[in-house]
């Protein structure tokens, strides 16, 4: 059986990569969403949701074009960085957090309303600063909605395969993620090696899920 | 400690407005119904709601003024809140909650720290220090509350029905501690409650809000005995306040003997020491009027008083005879007889006669200690 372990490496690198900074981009958005009055709320809402409706191939589609080296965006990181966002890790990076962007923003916005502004006046109240009373009172208070963010982002990234496809394509070593990786046993009819990949990523998705709603039970944050 | 307060704060269909001037001292009530603005006007004072308009001044220092753009969030006030529902970390310890005001505490507002360990002995907190906030009762959480709002050495200490979710023991329990607060502290207190009896029990000064408005301001005694605060909640019953103070033990009897501007009073025995001070509350309708002392009768709390008012109803059978003590014009009774009797007593200003009172209420609260809290 040949079987090549870099997909998986370069999988989870990719999911470490993409929650890391998801968690970085998705927690003042979550914030924002979550304390706003702004009548813009719901279509930044629907905005951050897209990604779980749309087909991945679709979204794949409009990142090749934004990310090809002839458009804006791809022009500009060609010229910062000189390497392309199409075909790149970097590119598989960007489409990572745009695909599991509900995955990290929606947990941290429900965890954010959930601690309400109670905890958050009383700290005011104290003298505390807002920044001082965001990491020291609404992030832990909010610890469970970080971790389910970051749990379902990697766990939801690990999987991904249509954008991926139409962003990065399947270059061993820089885009050949587990999924692709899959794909290309099956299409060469190589099930032995497809199988002992896919039974790992079932298993590993499964794991992910029981510690997420373990943790969920084991640690009872009372906000409020 | 002067604050002035020029705000005027409106939401669809409720508007608070109002323009006083506050000599703050002791501890000072707002009083009111649910929905009077009570605790809006609490939030705005703190920074946490922001009026339309708003010009606040606490001890000279610019909080707030709406027309020069200025506006400090709550963190720069120096205003301590004590919440109704606590509002504890849940995700710090007790002594972490004290910890978490004692180390953002801005000694510049003038007011020296309070000490971490005064703190937790006026309160009695420390049995309490290493437990999870969730699993304190009602009255603890409050009391932790408070501490840790005083640890935050504020100006000023605003309290929004701080004991409304309590029971009556609790509440009992808790009074004592907060009217100590002002003088162990040296912070006055603006106390928001719509429940008469707290406010009879604590405030020094009062001050009565209806449909965000103010109709009704002054001393305690004076402010309790006039409509407003009757109007303030459907069940409570006009009377009037007495200051007493021990004077002995009846042990034979089970009573309690007061000493009321040198007249006696007693009451089913209290536990306190001569000398301490009590405050009481006689209900008007227990309160009979007879031109002569009364023998032969079992009431045997018979004061004498002057009559200083009249005020009959137009209508309907009853009127309300306000009366001074005898020797003692700030305290004063109030009597609900009928009308027929003030008529066939011949009753009016002026006239010495004696106050039968049926019955008093008093609470332990007053005597400045308290029950072992064993919650």
């Amino acid at each position: 059986m040949n079987l090549d372990l870099g997909p998986v490496w370069l999988t989870l690198q990719l999911a470490a990569v993409a929650v890391v900074l998801l968690l970085l981009v998705g927690t003042p958005l979550a914030w924002w969403l979550a304390h706003t009055r702004s009548r813009a709320k719901p279509l930044i809402e629907a905005i951050t949701a897209l990604p779980l409706v749309l087909p991945p191939t679709v979204l794949g589609f409009y990142l090749l074009v934004l990310f090809a080296p002839g458009a804006p965006l791809g022009a500009a990181w060609l010229g910062l960085t000189g390497e392309t966002l199409t075909f790149s890790f970097s590119g598989l990076v960007l489409a990572s957090m745009l695909y599991s962007l509900p995955f990290v923003v929606q947990p941290l916005q429900g965890a954010f309303e959930a601690v309400g502004r109670g905890p958050l006046e009383a700290a005011a109240v104290l003298g505390a600063r807002p920044l001082d009373v965001f990491f020291t009172v609404a992030s832990p208070l909010a610890a469970r909605g970080y971790l389910t963010a970051a749990v379902l982002g990697f766990a939801h990234t690990l999987g991904e395969f249509g954008v991926v496809l139409m962003v990065g394509g399947n270059i061993p070593g820089r885009t050949r993620v587990i999924s692709i990786a899959i794909y290309e046993q099956v299409e060469t009819l190589n099930f032995a090696a497809a199988h002992v990949l896919s039974a790992g990523l079932l298993a590993f998705s499964f794991a992910v899920l029981v510690l997420v709603y373990g943790l969920n039970r084991r640690f009872p944050v009372h906000a409020g | 400690m002067r604050l002035e307060i020029a705000l005027a704060l409106r939401y669809p269909g409720f508007t608070l407005e109002l323009d006083e001037t506050l000599d703050l001292a002791g501890i000072t009530a707002v009083m009111g119904a649910s929905g009077s603005g009570k605790s809006t006007l609490l939030r705005a004072l703190a920074g946490l709601d922001t009026p339309q308009r708003a010009r606040i001044v606490l001890d000279g220092a610019l909080l707030a003024d709406s027309a020069a753009g200025v506006n400090l969030p709550p963190h720069r006030r120096g205003v301590g809140y004590v919440f109704q529902d606590a509002r504890l970390f849940t995700h710090r310890r007790v002594l972490g909650n004290l910890r978490f005001a004692q180390q953002r505490a801005r000694p510049t507002n003038g007011t020296p720290a309070a000490a971490l360990d005064e703190v937790i002995v006026a309160l009695d907190l420390a049995p309490l220090l290493n437990r999870a906030v969730t699993g304190l009762s009602g009255g603890e959480r409050q009391r932790v509350a408070i501490a840790r709002a005083l640890l935050g050495s504020p100006r000023l200490l605003l309290l929004d029905e701080p004991l409304s979710a309590l029971d009556l023991k609790r509440k009992a329990e808790l009074l004592p501690y907060i009217r100590a607060l002002p003088a162990r502290f040296g912070i006055p207190l603006i106390y928001v409650s719509h429940a008469v009896e707290e406010v009879a029990q604590l405030a020094d000064e009062v001050l009565i809000l209806s449909a965000g408005r103010v109709v009704a301001r002054g001393e305690v005694h004076s402010v309790l005995e006039r409509p407003e605060a009757e109007a303030v909640s459907g069940h409570f019953e006009a009377g009037a306040l007495l200051d007493a103070t021990v004077r002995a033990s009846v042990d034979e009897f089970a009573l309690t003997e007061l000493d009321l501007s040198g007249q006696r009073l007693t009451l089913p025995r209290i536990d306190a020491a001569p000398g301490t001070p009590v405050r009481l509350r006689v209900r008007a309708r227990d309160v009979a009027i007879a031109l002569a002392r009364v023998e032969g009768v079992s009431i045997r709390n018979q004061l004498q008083a002057r009559v200083l008012r009249i005020d009959a109803e137009s209508a309907g059978a009853y009127a309300e005879v306000l009366l001074e003590l005898a020797g003692a014009p700030v305290q004063r009774l109030r009597a609900r007889i009928t009308r027929e009797s003030v008529a066939s007593l011949g009753l009016a200003a002026g006239q010495p006669l004696w106050a039968l009172v049926k019955s008093v209420s008093f609470d332990r609260r007053e005597l400045g200690g308290r029950d072992r809290n064993d919650g």
